[in-house]
């Protein structure tokens, strides 16, 4: 699939390669450890593949965005999440419930699926044809989002402000 | 670089974290995997932005304000949701969904 690719592209796609190697076996990780805590460090492996590939898509504040948001901050919510709920540290035989056949059977046609119909659509159209790569400038970024889209920016918002004063309502001790 | 490869890396993604939601008991587990689904769509978003872009339209790059809005949306989701979890630890001594059944019928 990938030798139908521009050879100016070599570089890009063996780290392509390696980053979703590394991505797709973290993300099982995620699902299948026994380890809450483990699981959660695993999640860390796949977001940073994830900036990774934004990276490789040319939007490189996308990427820093997905850093700070996710590693930074999400993970830890998780992480605090694990030790107030007071999961045990260590291996848990009771992470998984008894639908793991099930899971299979929904997941696996599903990834069919959704392969069958992406290859059909898609073939080998590429992103990047000759020329030079794409980066996309923060500046073109910033001016879209203050002026297409400020409505829905300001409705985040104000969602952002919904969820917090939420969070604190639903967690208050009283 | 193919449309393809990130389109089926996000898939990949999207399944396992559809495996996740479904196998997973712990609520903290099931968010994680939630995560795993929202970041494969994130994929999905910047992939279609960049071929947008390189197909001559630089200047629309909606694909990455909408991957953006997706993360704060999923910021407050989890947010939300830990809360939610901790809130139910805390009444019922346990994070299990599958003893959440309330509602069942």
């Amino acid at each position: 699939m990938l030798a139908v690719d521009t050879p100016q592209y070599l570089p890009e796609n063996i780290f392509f390669g390696i980053i979703a190697f590394i991505m797709v076996v973290s993300a099982l990780r995620v699902v299948t450890t026994r380890n809450v805590v483990h699981a959660a460090l695993w999640l860390i492996l796949v977001l940073a593949g994830v900036a990774g590939n934004f990276i490789l898509l040319g939007n490189e504040f996308v990427a820093v965005t997905q850093v700070l948001v996710y590693i930074g901050a999400i993970v830890v919510l998780f992480l605090f999440g694990v030790m107030l709920t007071r999961a045990p540290i260590g291996a848990d035989a009771h992470l998984d419930n008894d639908q793991r056949p099930l899971a299979l059977v929904v997941a696996l046609p599903l990834l069919a699926l959704m392969g069958y119909v992406l290859w059909d659509a898609w073939k080998d159209t590429k992103i990047t044809e000759a020329g030079p790569p794409i980066v996309a400038s923060t500046s073109v970024l910033s001016d879209s989002i203050f002026k297409t889209y400020l409505i829905p920016f300001e409705a985040a918002s104000v969602l952002l402000l919904a969820a917090l004063i939420g969070a604190i309502v639903l967690a208050r001790r009283d | 670089m193919l449309a393809n490869q990130f389109l089926l890396l996000g898939a990949v993604l999207f399944c396992i974290g559809v495996y996740g939601v479904l196998a997973r008991r712990n609520g903290v587990a099931v968010l994680m995997s939630i995560e795993l689904i929202l970041n494969s769509v994130n994929i999905n978003f910047l992939a279609f932005n960049a071929m947008w872009a390189r197909n001559g339209s630089p200047a629309h790059i909606s694909g990455a304000v909408f991957a953006l809005f997706v993360i704060t949306v999923a910021a407050a989701e989890v947010g939300v949701g830990l809360a939610l979890v901790l809130m139910l630890y805390r009444t019922r001594k346990s994070i299990d969904v599958d003893k959440i059944d309330a509602l069942k019928g």
